[in-house]
């Protein structure tokens, strides 16, 4: 029948048809469920430059996994050896029968079995160097084998302090992956044994295996193993975590195509929840793990998200804080996926009566300070008092009466309630004529910038006091303190603003490190994101961030978000101030009480050290 | 050497004085020591006591008089930071070297007042006519009650537990003394500036001791003090620096919107930096309000779980005056208790009990 048959082959092949078959169907649905106007962009799309940035990620992160690199070396080097070592076998073993048989339609699974079908190494252009490049590649291989079955069961030694769970269908093709290779080798060594070829690694193991075993009989059993090993793995892939090989190759074109998450369960969201690999990496970067959560961190969440199993608890349970997004190696969309479970979990029944009719004043720059602000004033006179200084003109567009921004509506899945509030709030703003709206609030600034559509600039107070610092508009006042910034979450892995309020306190004042920064910064505990935590797991959240921050004994706590600065107020045991207010000098009164905790330190410390002499 | 126990009181206000005195009365030689100058801790900047009015610097003196009385040692301005367990013997050290060595301690280091700027939305140290209950009683005790803007306030507010049972602040306990403390300051605000509105915003009103109730009934029928029950939500100041506060009027179900010449916050009671050092440094166990935890709230309320160090006063739980001298009181009686008992004779009785407990777990 066929040039290149034998019974053994058929859990592979019976295992690759079916494995194109699921993934022709799945990818076709899946972009169908993407939605019109997605799918326009990847018409537009398709035949750019965004393509072959595409096939550059696609190989720098499928293939090599750069991204698990930069976390975890050795992680990355697993995960590399298994992935490119595996691509290398098939791109070679294909070459090599190409170059050997001269039959460009040869069939798939001669290249797979070559060594059953032409068990001397038959001689071909360069075939000495080919033979030694598959046996470096097997052997690539099982080196990260091996790590990757160390990490299952010694999972500290990689540095990581959790590994994943495992589910029934995980289980079925890490087992088979794991089967794969050395069932290849030994295939290879018996054959080699049995007819004295092969190379450094399979000949040797061969003669070695050849010298106490009946390789001729053990020769065909192995073959036999490798098939279904590979087999299984197929079959098994798209019901299991590895589902994530195919489908982040399809992800990384999508999402350079421009395509968007939204709000809904989209093809694009299908994508990203199938293109996890359960790394686990998120896992020691999540801080629900601080307020001894364990079930709703990152992976789990998505992991459930994929069987449908989103319960309302899990989905409230984030702090929307975006430390997982920084350290994915897939750069899934986590924090809008939480949002897309969460829309019509809290019935709205809110009143719109009680909304004030108000009238836009007519003003260059509006600032909009938001509830948090109304609950710390400090921040609010300190801006008064760089404004006057400046000599702008600003309305205080909430200072009497004021609505709210929208966004916690929206982080709780009521976005029919938010575009109430939106509504209002943009007819007062648009409606007054102002060029530029600043908020002290980083969670009014996001839903500023995503939602309100206002053609206006808008800016963090952050970036506008360092604007009006620059012109010389205001003259920050000199402080003589030393200061641990916290990069509070929304404005920076939420608007992408690191620097800003840095260097307006050190035109000021004098800026410590602090060990969780910029990208990397904890949350403080108070996340509006999380409606599940109760007030003692906060606290443990709040613990940790200020032992972070509080290392260097600062003299006073920094941040530019009044949600943070009033969560650390809490039991914070140096001062914590705004930006605004650094900048004005309007700190004296939180400095008194700190000065002498610092003298009384500074006692005990002595009276410690010289105990120990 | 004399066979007489040597025990050191840490902290010389209400409940450090009193304990020192019972114990010097039962014949053991105490050290008092006082991180401060001066003796009398939080009642030397009070102005009256509730519920009688009584002014608290004669209470202070009467207890300082009968200090005096007695052969403790008072040595102030030293600061304990550092504790050994030299067999027996309990060691303390001040920042230079060691201080002395003792058969007992008892920690009487009381508390802290809330510090208001946490509770930013009440803008204290924002807003310059937004004070705090101590600074109403600096105010009664210079005669002078005013504005920022040096005019007598026609309209005062008071706001019951800054700090207090609040989970926003990370305190949950209540610190029980600042309802009647109200109460009182709002008769003395009456008393002194009768053409004055006084009002008081409360969640509930604690009226826990003897005639309390009472001096709440007298501050309403008497004094035309007005009572909301309801929780400001926030303050802002106004361009002539009255306060506008927020609440809701919750009996009546109504938003309410009000200006104010003064506001004063009644701040709650944490446990004082002193309490909080000297219980890590000595290993003492802290409850889930951060007081220091006592053996058993009923029967053991000054007994640690440190052997030989007992607690007096208010480094315990927030507690008024009165409560304070029966505490300390009682913790001399228990020092005393632990002195005589020899070491065979503690064994047997933690033998006693145990065998009793199990018997009763058995039955």
């Amino acid at each position: 029948m066929m040039k290149f048959y034998d019974p053994f082959i058929l859990p592979f092949v019976i295992g690759l048809y079916f494995i194109f078959a699921y993934l022709g169907i799945k990818f076709a649905v899946m972009l169908i469920r993407i939605g019109k106007p997605e799918r326009k962009k990847i018409a537009k799309g398709i035949f750019s430059v965004k393509t072959l940035s595409a096939v550059k990620e696609v190989f720098l992160e499928a293939l090599l996994h750069k991204r698990i690199f930069k976390v975890n070396p050795m992680l990355g080097y697993m995960h590399m050896s298994l992935a490119f070592g595996w691509f290398l076998l098939i791109l070679f073993g294909k070459i090599g029968t190409l170059s050997y048989s001269r039959d460009f339609f040869n069939p798939i699974h001669y290249a797979i079995f070559f060594k059953y079908f032409e068990p001397r190494d038959p001689a071909f252009f360069y075939s000495k160097t080919y033979f030694l490049l598959m046996d470096s590649f097997l052997l690539f291989i099982l080196s990260g084998l091996t790590l990757a079955i160390v990490k299952r069961f010694r999972t500290r030694i990689f540095g990581m302090k959790k590994t994943t769970r495992l589910r029934f269908f995980d289980r079925m093709a890490l087992t088979s992956l794991w089967l794969i290779f050395p069932f290849r080798l030994l295939a290879e060594s018996f054959t080699s044994g049995a007819f004295q070829s092969g190379h450094f690694l399979s000949g040797t193991l061969g003669s070695v295996f050849a010298g106490f075993l009946p390789v001729e009989n053990l020769m065909y059993p192995a073959w036999w193993a490798y098939s279904l090993a590979l087999g299984f793995f197929f079959v098994s892939l798209p019901f299991s975590r590895y589902m994530h090989i195919p489908t982040e190759m399809l992800l990384i074109f999508l999402r350079k195509w421009g395509l968007d998450t939204g709000t809904k369960m989209s093809g694009y969201a299908e994508a990203q929840v199938l293109s996890c690999s359960r790394c686990g990496i998120c896992i020691d970067n999540c801080q629900l793990k601080t307020a001894g959560e364990t079930q709703a961190n990152p992976v789990y969440f998505i992991q459930a998200l994929r069987n449908q199993q989103v319960n309302p608890a899990l989905a409230m349970n984030c702090l929307q804080c975006g430390r997982c997004e920084e350290i994915c190696p897939v750069k899934i969309d986590i924090r809008q996926l939480r949002l897309i479970t969460r829309q019509h979990l809290t019935p709205d029944q809110s009143d719109y009566h009680y909304l004030p009719v108000e009238q836009p004043v007519k003003a260059d720059v509006i600032f909009f300070g938001g509830c948090m602000t109304h609950l710390t004033p400090g921040i609010v006179a300190a801006m008064k008092k760089l404004v006057a200084e400046s000599g702008e003109k600003v309305w205080f567009m909430d200072e009497q009466e004021s609505v709210c921004c929208g966004r916690p509506q929206l982080l709780a899945g009521e976005a029919e309630s938010a575009m109430r509030l939106i509504e209002h709030n943009r007819q007062l703003i648009t409606g007054s004529g102002a060029k530029l709206l600043v908020t002290s609030c980083p969670i009014c600034l996001t839903v500023f910038v995503r939602e309100y559509n206002l053609g206006i600039e808008v800016l963090h107070h952050s970036q506008y006091l360092l604007r009006l610092t620059r012109s010389q508009k205001i003259r920050p006042k000199p402080a003589l303190l030393k200061i641990a910034y916290h990069d509070p979450c929304e404005l920076g892995r939420g608007n992408a603003i690191y620097e800003e309020p840095r260097q307006l306190i050190n035109s000021s004042a004098i800026l410590v490190k602090t060990k969780h920064e910029k990208q990397m910064s904890l949350c403080c505990g108070g996340s509006l994101g999380n409606l599940q935590l109760n007030a003692d797991q906060q606290n443990l959240i709040l613990d940790e961030t200020l032992q972070s921050l509080t290392a260097a004994n600062p003299d006073i706590i920094a941040t530019s978000c009044p949600l943070c600065k009033k969560t650390f107020q809490k039991s914070s045991p140096v001062p914590v101030l705004d930006i605004a207010e650094i900048a004005a000098g309007t700190w004296q009164h939180y400095i008194q009480p700190a000065s002498q905790n610092q003298e009384k330190a500074n006692i005990h410390e002595l009276a410690e050290n010289q105990l120990m002499n | 050497m004399t066979n007489i126990k040597k025990i050191a009181v840490l902290g010389g206000g209400v409940a450090g004085m009193e304990t020192s005195i019972q114990l010097n009365r039962l014949g053991y030689q105490v050290d008092l020591i006082e991180i401060e100058d001066k003796l009398g801790g939080h009642v030397r900047n009070w102005y009256k006591l509730f519920p009688d009015h009584k002014p608290a610097d004669e209470f202070l003196e009467k207890l300082i008089s009968n200090l005096s009385a007695t052969d403790v040692q008072i040595k102030t301005s030293i600061q304990i930071n550092a504790f050994l367990r030299k067999e027996k013997k309990l060691c303390l050290f001040d920042q230079a070297c060691e201080f002395g060595v003792y058969d007992a301690v008892v920690v009487a280091t009381g508390f802290d007042l809330f510090e208001a700027y946490r509770k930013e939305e009440y803008g204290f140290g924002i807003y310059k006519n937004v004070i705090t209950s101590a600074g109403l009683e600096t105010m009664f005790l210079g005669k002078t009650i005013k504005t920022s803007g040096g005019n007598v306030p026609k309209r005062v507010g008071l706001v019951h537990c800054v700090g207090s049972r609040d989970e926003k602040c990370g305190n949950l306990h209540c610190s029980k003394v600042c309802c009647i403390t109200a109460v009182k300051q709002a008769i003395t605000l009456r008393q002194m500036l009768p053409n004055t509105e006084v009002f008081c915003f409360y969640m509930d009103m604690r009226m826990f001791g003897p005639s309390y109730e009472e001096l709440y009934r007298e501050a309403q029928e008497k004094w035309a003090v007005r009572f909301i029950r309801g929780r400001i939500s926030e303050a802002a100041q106004n361009a002539d620096e009255t306060i506008l506060i927020k609440t809701e009027d919750t009996l009546t179900g109504r938003q309410l919107k009000m200006n104010v010449d003064l506001l004063v916050l009644m701040v709650g009671m944490l446990p004082s930096k002193g309490t909080t050092v000297i219980g890590k440094k000595t290993g003492l166990d802290f409850g889930m309000n951060r007081f220091l935890k006592v053996k058993d709230e009923h029967y053991h309320a000054n007994e640690t779980n440190q052997e030989g160090i007992f607690v007096a006063g208010s480094a315990s739980a927030p507690m008024n005056i009165s409560d304070t001298i029966s505490h300390a009181r009682a913790a001399a009686t228990a020092v005393d208790h632990y002195l005589k008992t020899t070491d065979h004779e503690r064994f047997s009785e933690k033998n006693n009990i145990r065998n009793l407990e199990k018997a009763l777990h058995e039955k």
